[in-house]
């Protein structure tokens, strides 16, 4: 590998490109966050000075936690995305690891096929999926929810598993058919492990859009016992008055959970990379 | 511990056929090695054996029982594979153990087993290490002890030293025969290195294209070498094989010259048959420098100048040019020679091979 050049100007740009970077990334969510802590007026006053004894306010908060089912709603979001996580990481990594390993009849057409979906926005084909989802009984459940984000999720799981999969050693799949290893066991076993980092990857680029969405939350389980926290945040968003308050406190709660789960697969992609030295 | 049986062994990828109809019978504990050129279709035949291939036609046994549609698992053999492929997220305690693991044996079974494969390896100290943590060579004992653990019937080797150095390789090559030695099983080795082939083997199956050569001891294959391929293939430096003619008792060569024709062949050949003529290093030399293993009325001088010399410490080869060809020739007790130098030249005939140039078939009656 070229060894990175050490001169201090380049290295005073490149941080300062990272820093500014960062500013513009994380200015919007400072300002929701620093916000969501000011009484009303201070909000409109002096949107991005941070809350003093004066300006500080809880109301907001208050207004959140007791208005609303607000616990149900993040427990929606929650079970949702989560949901949709677990099944678009089984099911996209056993397709990948099937698509990597054996060679059968149409391969490279079923990896296309499966790919597909990356090419083509999923929210496209709405009207057909709600009349699916109707037509089964499935609208204002969470399961409407989770399908479809599984389906969401599903391509780009496919296509990057497969690459990822492509590259563990079939000496080392071998090595597990000589041990005995079931090609179950081999994929739960052996090739899973080594594609941990791969699969948090996966996990982090699928949950974010499945926990931000508002889509379909909107469209297929509206109702207010399926209400996703996004969904839950418009309730302040009224057409004349708008609660700030509250819709900035909500935000800033709907945050935390997938800050969490961030954290935790974000620790095993590094776990992942430093036992990958393994070979 | 157990025999294999090849029958008619054939492999095809779709119309591609790799492997032609090979037999083989292996004798229990017996160390068979199969070499060949890359392509040659020993790997495959090795896979085939373990079961990681299909078989397209014929019929292997091991123990007397035809495996064909068995999986790996049901083979009872173990192979170690050139990339080592150990599990790179075990300690090399649980990589030794997991067959077992999944075999469901006892975890105090394991536990002595694994105890036991690491002390014929001298892998003791290293049993909470994971293989990122280990040496290459390391990682081939470790390969090893993954093999042994589940004392199978079979061991299969697939190129395992090839991933290694040269000094690891020539040690490794002896703890390999140690541990035949010791745990005295059925062993088939695959490897490109014919000296690998040679100081291993207690048969050596040489492979070209698909087809069997020839299967004999190492000193067979180098002393009576069935055909042109295997003459060339086993020996280093490789045999001298010239085209040559067969003239009144004598071979000619293409640009006149010609030496006389070897006692031993004289009933076997007829005038005019166009032949290859073989002569090993070793018996070419510069006449007083080397060993005549025949009679003397076998031996044929010659003054042939020097083209280059290759000084090896204890033995120089020395390349000299005979009817347009360079020669070599290995050179004991060495002197300084330089390029030019015209030097007398022992061809001690009594070790010379002919083989035909149609078939490429020994001559040898």
């Amino acid at each position: 590998m070229a060894k990175a050049t050490n001169s201090l100007p380049r290295t005073i740009a490149a941080h300062a490109i990272l820093l500014l970077y960062t500013v513009i990334a994380l200015a919007p969510v400072v300002v929701i966050v620093i916000n969501s802590f000011k009484s009303r007026n201070a909000i409109f006053r002096t949107p991005l000075a941070p809350p003093t004894a004066e300006t500080f306010d809880l109301i907001g908060y208050q207004t959140v936690l007791g208005q609303g089912d607000f616990l149900l709603y993040f427990q929606n979001s929650f079970i949702v995305t989560v949901g949709s996580l677990f099944l678009v990481l089984l099911f996209g990594a056993m397709a990948a690891f099937a698509l990597a390993e054996y060679r059968f009849k149409g391969n490279t057409l079923m990896g296309l096929y499966l790919a597909l979906g990356i090419m083509i926005p999923i929210r496209l084909g709405t009207v057909a999926i709600l009349q699916l989802m109707v037509a089964s009984g499935l609208v204002n459940t969470l399961t409407a929810l989770i399908l479809v984000y599984t389906a969401q999720g599903l391509p780009l799981c496919i296509f990057i598993l497969s690459e990822f999969m492509k590259q563990v050693s079939d000496d080392l799949k071998d090595a597990g058919r000589i041990d005995g290893l079931s090609e179950y066991r081999i994929f739960f076993r052996l090739v899973l492990p080594l594609v941990r980092p791969a699969m948090a990857t996966v996990a982090v680029f699928t949950m974010i859009p499945i926990w931000n969405d508002l889509w379909f939350p909107l469209i297929l389980a509206p109702s207010e016992s399926t209400k996703t926290i996004t969904l839950g945040a418009q309730l302040f968003i009224g057409q004349y008055v708008t609660n700030w308050n509250a819709v900035l406190a909500a935000l800033s709660l709907a945050i935390l959970p997938v800050l969490i789960l961030y954290v935790i697969f974000s620790r095993q992609l590094i776990r992942g990379i430093t036992s990958g030295a393994v070979k | 511990m157990a025999t294999v049986s090849l029958k008619k062994l054939v492999k095809r990828y779709d119309n591609l056929e790799i492997v032609h109809g090979i037999d083989l019978d292996v004798a229990d504990r017996e160390f068979i090695a199969l070499v060949g050129p890359s392509g040659c279709g020993k790997s495959t035949t090795l896979r085939m054996i373990a079961g990681l291939e299909d078989i397209s036609d014929g019929a292997i046994e091991i123990g007397g029982r035809t495996v064909n549609d068995l999986p790996p698992r049901a083979r009872n053999i173990s192979m170690v594979f050139q990339s080592y492929a150990l599990y790179p997220h075990m300690t090399v305690r649980e990589n030794m153990g997991f067959s077992l693991k999944i075999a469901n044996e006892p975890k105090a079974e394991i536990e002595r087993r694994v105890n036991e494969a690491a002390a014929i390896l001298d892998l003791n100290h290293l049993l909470e290490r994971r293989p990122s943590q280990l040496s290459g060579g390391q990682r081939q004992r470790v390969a090893m002890g993954r093999a042994i653990v589940r004392q199978p019937d079979v061991f299969l080797f697939d190129e395992p030293l090839s991933n290694l150095d040269a000094k690891l390789r020539t040690q490794m090559r002896t703890e390999i025969k140690k541990l035949h030695a010791k745990v005295q099983s059925t062993v088939i080795y695959v490897t490109h290195d014919q000296v690998e082939a040679m100081t291993l083997a207690d048969r050596i199956v040489i492979m070209r294209d698909g087809h069997i050569e020839q299967v004999g001891t190492p000193d067979e294959v180098f002393r009576r070498p069935a055909t042109r391929f295997v003459a060339g293939f086993i020996g280093s430096p490789p045999m001298n094989l010239q085209e040559a003619t067969v003239d009144d008792g004598k071979l000619r060569f293409a640009n006149g010259s010609s030496l006389p024709l070897p006692r031993q062949f004289q009933p076997n050949v007829a005038a005019g048959q166009k032949v290859v003529f073989g002569l090993r290093p070793d018996d070419l030399y510069p006449t007083g420098h080397g060993i005549n293993s025949g009679d003397d009325a076998d031996v044929h001088g010659a003054e042939l100048p020097v083209s280059i010399t290759e000084p090896l410490g204890n033995e120089t080869l020395v390349f000299a040019e005979f009817d347009g060809h360079d020669w070599v020739s290995r050179m004991l007790n060495p002197k300084p020679l330089k390029t030019g130098d015209r030097i007398g030249m022992s061809f001690d005939l009594s070790q010379a091979h002919l083989f035909s140039a149609e078939t490429g078939r020994t001559l040898r009656g």
